[in-house]
């Protein structure tokens, strides 16, 4: 497949044709075609499944696919990001290549963390990704934990550290607000909210239901953003980061989203209605971004097309590259539990 | 060369010795910098390294341990004080599920070189939920290294030894015996992780013990010395990985063994030391192994049942005499 049709993009808002939003066909290109592949890998994901070919838990990004896209073209590199378990989408949005992303969820050597994490745990120190954590609200003083050590350092990076709604009850979340705040460390927190904790919808688990607010009581600054809309996004992480890096400390964002799919695969997702459904899906953001681009005379039927073409393309040889290789040897199971080589393990 | 050293300053020193050897070094707890440390562990640290490197923490172990793992997957180097394992346990999800974790589910993509440090184990009548030992706890745990010395020389050396690993290692201390001093060298030196030390040589019977146990097994063995019963003491010094073979290579020279752990006897350090004793060691044992542990109970506050709840001398004795076929 074409890697660098996954390294980030540079790319620049200043651009000879612009859309309502100010942002040029190149940006609104590079978020299609990243939505579109966090889609259609999502999709085939599903399927999949379906064929026993993926086991275990498995948790699709499907419908919040604009914050990973206005996330990613909104930071830098070198920036550091850690989330939760529904986490396909940010790892593809960082880089790491949907031959690996496939690979590991098939359980084989070839994916990104060699067959060892599964759907819930890719991870690459390259992309400087560290993981989907399958603790719900642990990754939240981890994330801390990586601007922490970006602030002594002494360098200029921040670390994006995403949770869910659910994830917004834990009482880490509380413990890291309060010494983010105090140490003024460079943690940019985003909570996607997509409405519920599994079954449970956000506003059954307390009264205060604007997850932006949550940070009110250590004086930390925080925004509701639409999260269907990558333009949103990419503008409210921009001037989240420039308050972060400007040493003011940690912000967070609430990123108003929706997942199209049950909470994993085993989820029917009886617990909300089918016009509910259907009010986000009138927003979706790829369609948006379509009809927007068109209308806007950003791009051709053919620009999209060719994007489209690609991501077909790109699912289908990650599909091959993932049923193509091999499962990772027994012996690994004795590999990566501790740096050190010669460690006396009980084999009896 | 050597000097007398309480417990709580050959600490200081390991800690102060690998800030200064490397900046990425940092200890952050409650009350380690302004308070100078809840047992005076951290004494004048602050003054040296200053508060970006000796870092107080509000009273949040499962914040402040994430905090420490995120900060090691990320380059550094964290010392966490908890101020007993005690309150650890708020913490369990970051040390057993994400420290323990990070080096396998990321496929080596990223360590977690981090130490958790505290007093473990009971200390005077502090009841119920302050006199927990957290040794078998932690040693389950693959991922991690569990240490627990209380002699000062090598608890020193071990914490070093600890702070330059590339792995997670829990040190258990003992808040009784942080003033207690012993002769520590003054020259640089490392104890490595995953070997036991003999305490006493002898021939009759093989005494393992770790932490503060180590001194009721000590005056055990001098007790039994009197009736002409020579204990060799095993100090176990690291719990995860377990110096089996010190062990092994003891009782086949000496054919019994009696182990003494203050933790709950189910699943404990006893178990997993008679079941490798008996598994390597089986055609050389003259009696069954034994153990002296802590009581199956939780611990309460009257001295009457502390002292029911130990293991002491007394008690160690008596199990020597049992595996010895010796009258009591």
């Amino acid at each position: 497949m074409d890697t660098t049709a996954n390294k980030k993009k540079t790319t620049s808002r200043k651009s000879s044709k612009s859309g309502k939003s100010g942002f040029g066909k190149e940006m609104y290109l590079s978020w299609y075609e990243l939505m579109l592949r966090i889609r259609k890998f999502e999709e085939r994901a599903l399927m999949m499944y379906g064929q026993q070919k993926i086991r275990g838990f498995c948790h699709v990004y499907i419908g919040q696919e604009a914050v990973a896209a206005g996330l990613e073209s909104a930071i830098r590199p070198e920036d550091a990001v850690v989330t939760a378990y529904r986490q396909h989408g940010i790892a593809l949005a960082r880089g790491c290549s949907s031959d690996e992303c496939m690979a590991e969820l098939f359980g084989k050597k070839t994916g990104i963390v060699k067959g060892k994490g599964g759907s819930m745990h890719f991870f690459s120190a390259e992309h400087r990704y560290f993981g989907g954590n399958g603790i719900v609200g642990a990754q939240i003083p981890i994330g801390t934990g990586i601007g922490f050590a970006e602030k002594y350092k002494g360098t200029d990076n921040l670390c994006v550290t995403m949770f869910g709604d659910g994830a917004a009850r834990q009482g880490s979340l509380h413990e890291s607000f309060n010494m983010a705040m105090s140490w003024k460390l460079p943690v940019l927190y985003i909570v996607e909210n997509n409405g519920y904790a599994m079954g449970t919808s956000v506003k059954r688990t307390s009264n205060v239901t604007e997850l932006y607010k949550l940070g009110q009581s250590y004086d930390m600054p925080g925004e509701p953003v639409d999260g269907m809309d990558p333009a949103a996004v990419h503008e409210a992480v921009t001037k989240a980061a420039e308050h972060i890096r400007s040493g003011k400390g940690p912000f967070l964002l609430e990123m108003r989203t929706y997942r199209y799919k049950g909470h994993s695969v085993s989820d029917p997702a009886k617990y909300r209605t089918k016009e509910e459904v259907q009010e986000y899906k009138e927003r979706d953001p790829i369609k948006m971004i379509e009809e927007a681009t068109l209308k806007e005379s950003l791009a051709t039927e053919e620009d999209l097309k060719a994007i489209q073409d690609k991501i077909k393309q790109e699912i289908a040889d990650a599909v091959k590259f993932a049923e193509e290789s091999e499962f990772p040897d027994p012996s690994e199971l004795w590999e990566d539990n501790y740096v050190q080589k010669d460690y006396p393990f009980i084999m009896d | 060369m050597a000097r007398k050293l309480a417990l709580r300053d050959a600490l200081r020193e390991a800690m102060v010795e690998e800030m200064r050897r490397d900046e990425s070094v940092f200890l952050m707890g409650e009350e380690v910098a302004e308070y100078d440390g809840a047992y005076k562990v951290s004494k004048g640290m602050l003054e040296e390294f200053g508060a970006k490197r000796v870092i107080d923490t509000p009273i949040a172990e499962l914040g402040f341990a994430g905090i420490g793992v995120g900060a090691a997957m990320n380059g550094l180097r964290p010392i966490v004080e908890f101020m007993t394992w005690n309150f650890a346990v708020l913490a369990f999800d970051q040390i057993v599920n994400n420290a323990a974790k990070t080096l396998s589910q990321s496929a080596g993509n990223f360590k977690c070189p981090i130490v958790f440090r505290g007093p473990s184990g009971s200390a005077g009548q502090l009841a119920q939920q302050h006199s927990q030992t957290f040794e078998s706890w932690m040693a389950n745990v693959p991922g991690l290294k569990v240490i627990s010395c209380v002699d000062p020389a090598d608890a020193k050396g071990l914490l070093k030894s600890a702070i330059r690993d590339d792995d997670p290692v829990c040190m258990m201390e003992s808040e009784l015996l942080y003033g207690f001093e012993d002769e520590v060298p003054e020259e640089e030196y490392l104890v490595p992780i995953g070997v036991a030390a003999v305490r006493r040589q002898g021939s009759d019977v093989t005494l393992v013990s770790f932490n503060k146990m180590m001194y009721p097994t000590l005056e055990a063995a001098e007790e039994l010395a009197k009736e002409g019963v020579e204990a060799e003491v095993i100090d176990l010094r690291t719990i995860r990985p377990i110096d089996y073979q010190t062990v092994v290579n003891s009782v086949k020279k000496t054919n019994r063994l009696v182990v003494i752990d203050e933790s709950w006897p189910l699943a404990g350090v006893s178990s997993e030391i008679a079941y490798a004793i008996q598994k390597y060691a089986f055609d050389y044992l003259d009696a069954p192994v034994t153990r002296v542990n802590a009581a199956d109970t939780s611990l309460p506050y009257a001295p009457t049942l502390v002292e029911a709840y130990l293991p002491n001398a007394e008690k160690i004795v008596k199990a020597v005499k049992e595996v010895m076929y010796m009258k009591a």
